[in-house]
């Protein structure tokens, strides 16, 4: 085990526990720096696509994992994000300016959805999410003078600094950009009263209230935050998919989002990314083996999307931690062997909450 | 001088009058108890001052703030501290995140410069850390800092319950069944507590509380009530041997 020696309080506030986490973090940071170097067009393309929904699935799990409120409304945000940033482009206005447009209109559109369902939670603010998402869908499909409906319409390419980001390598590095910025302000919200407000709201409504914490404002803070994000996210997807139709934004991605949050461990922002990753990189391992299952399994219609049902309600079940409660449970084990207990490490507890259970 | 007064406080459920025309005030620097038999209504007396109720009737006086119709968040702000009877933490955090979440309304920074960690959002909580730090070290709360709540014993999530409410630097500490759930040494070092709370930090402490032991040890004054209704009120012994209160808690006349 290692343990910190604390001689400072400013040493709680760092992002890094310890020297450890900065070396390696700076390991990372390089290596996804190097990849579209030495990897081709196709892996960059699909990294870039992890990394964006990674941003998504950090905002989500501020949301989910940190604030206790659950959303299957989450890709309508991305296609909010997407649509904004995509029209406004169209329109002559540069990436620098439609990106950050599209995040904060976004942001606005989570606060006015997150207002009214304050005062539900658990499986009833499943469904006035859910229900948010198809209207807004139906939205994306009727109103053609901006959204082209159900034809769609090629997103224009981004220029930044007079640089097209016209292939997946450029869409690779913005992705990354807006992640680490995304992570840096998570970060810091989890480190201040903001994020420890959130986290006093999951575990315990009546004394967040009277500690002082005002619920509307930070419920709403929360889905503002989350749905901004995802925003973000959604600009950037607009540009891996090169060509916006409504269909891209229906249910089963926000069953996506909300998988990526639970496999990938709630309560944790690390998690939201291993969630990402395994989200992303399922549906290609599903191709490269599709062929070879046997009883013609891997040519049925819907495989994928019960794959990830499966998996969702398995990891529910056996392992409410997620990976990052498995990578920490392994970390463990090999930390305290060979003095390993059932018991020890970190207490594996999910944050879902329902109305049965409370 | 007294801090806070209710008078004619009363609240309905339905047709039941949980808290009927109750009447108090206590003074600055005492420790109130509050006892009765179960269903008596002395949570609900709590939870009408911190607001988490309405109040059919009656109004609520705090420090000159009259706090009938406040908003329950702003409770904790103007002095109000408050612990649960079933102990309300926030079981997935550790021990130090949930006596910061007691510093919550003291921030002083806004909610973009906390989101963009400015210099002045650090000094922030540089200086709620410390604040911590003096509750953790008034409360002998050092070896459990950054233990998770959901792993401490139950006697230590008490303290550290006590010590979420003291973070909030409160005039008014409330203080729901301190000793449930507690055995015999807990429950007279959470009396130790109280007297401390009471004669070092100078902290007024309204208690609900079943156990007179620990009522005799701590209260200045004490409020039977039964049925919603204040059956007496004056010292622990007065109290006590007040034939009304022995016939709610025993439910007849006896000889003492």
């Amino acid at each position: 085990m290692r343990y910190v020696f604390r001689t400072n309080y400013r040493q709680d506030l760092a992002a890094w526990r310890h020297r450890g986490d900065v070396f390696w973090y700076s390991l990372l940071l390089i290596v996804t720096l190097l990849i579209p170097m030495v990897m081709g067009e196709f892996y960059v393309g699909e990294l870039g696509a992890v990394f964006i929904f990674a941003i998504a699935g950090v905002g989500l799990m501020l949301l989910v994992g940190y604030t206790g409120l659950i959303s299957l409304g989450h890709a309508a945000f991305l296609g909010i994000g997407a649509y904004t940033n995509s029209v406004l482009l169209s329109k002559g206005v540069p990436f620098l300016i439609t990106l950050p447009v599209a995040g904060l209109f976004t942001a606005l559109c989570g606060a006015a959805i997150g207002r009214p369902t304050l005062r539900m939670s658990g499986l009833y603010l499943a469904i006035a999410t859910l229900a948010f998402g198809s209207i807004v869908g139906t939205i994306f499909q009727k109103w053609t003078s901006v959204t082209g409906g159900f034809d769609g319409f090629p997103v224009p390419t981004p220029y930044v600094f007079g640089i097209p980001l016209d292939n997946a390598t450029g869409i690779y590095y913005a992705s990354l950009v807006v992640l680490i910025f995304v992570l840096w302000l998570s970060t810091n919200m989890l480190r201040t009263p903001v994020g420890r407000a959130m986290v006093a709201i999951r575990d315990s409504e009546i004394s967040a209230q009277s500690m002082g914490i005002h619920l509307a404002r930070y419920k709403t803070l929360a889905f503002a935050v989350s749905a901004g994000m995802t925003g973000l996210a959604g600009a950037l997807f607009a540009h891996y998919v090169r060509y916006l139709a409504p269909d891209a934004f229906d249910v089963l991605l926000s069953v996506q989002f909300v998988t990526i949050v639970f496999v990938g461990g709630l309560g944790s922002i690390r998690g939201a990314i291993l969630g990402a990753l395994f989200v992303r990189l399922l549906p290609q391992f599903i191709a490269i083996i599709r062929d070879d299952l046997p009883f013609g399994i891997g040519r049925m219609p819907g495989l994928e999307p019960s794959l990830f049902g499966l998996i969702l309600v398995l990891v529910i079940l056996f392992q409410p931690g997620g990976i990052d409660g498995l990578w920490l449970k392994t970390k463990h084990w090999f930390q305290a062997y060979p003095l390993k207990r059932a018991t020890g490490g970190r207490r594996q507890k999910s944050y879902a909450r329902s109305e049965r259970l409370r | 001088m007294s801090l806070f007064r209710a008078e004619n406080l009363s609240v309905r459920f339905g047709g039941i009058r949980a808290v009927d025309s109750v009447t108090f005030d206590v003074r600055r620097g005492e420790v109130f108890s509050i006892i009765g038999p179960n269903g008596a209504g002395k949570t609900t007396i709590f939870n009408l001052i911190s607001r988490i109720y309405n109040s059919t009737e009656g109004k609520l006086t705090f420090d000159e703030h009259d706090i009938t119709r406040i908003p329950p968040h702003r409770i904790a702000g103007l002095g109000i501290a408050r612990t649960f009877q079933n102990i309300e933490l926030f079981a997935n955090a550790s021990l130090l995140q949930n006596l910061l979440i007691g510093r919550h309304c003291h921030a002083a920074t806004g909610i973009l410069a906390q989101m963009g960690f400015l210099p002045s959002a650090r000094r922030d909580e540089l200086r709620h850390r410390e604040k911590a730090e003096d509750v953790i070290a008034f409360l002998g709360l050092e070896r459990y800092r950054d233990t998770l709540i959901a792993n401490l014993p139950y006697g230590v999530r008490k303290v550290v319950e006590l010590g979420r409410a003291l973070c909030t630097e409160p005039k008014l500490l409330l203080l729901d069944e301190p000793s449930s759930g507690l055995n015999v040494e807990e429950t007279e070092g959470m009396g130790f507590w109280i007297e401390d709370i009471k004669k070092d930090l100078g902290i007024t402490v309204i208690m609900v509380e079943h156990d007179m032991s620990l009522v005799n040890q701590v209260s200045d004054r004490v409020m039977a009530l039964n049925y919603g209704k204040v059956l007496s009120m004056g010292s622990p012994r007065e109290v006590q041997s007040d034939p009304e209160v022995i016939r709610a808690y025993l439910g007849g006349e006896v000889e003492v």
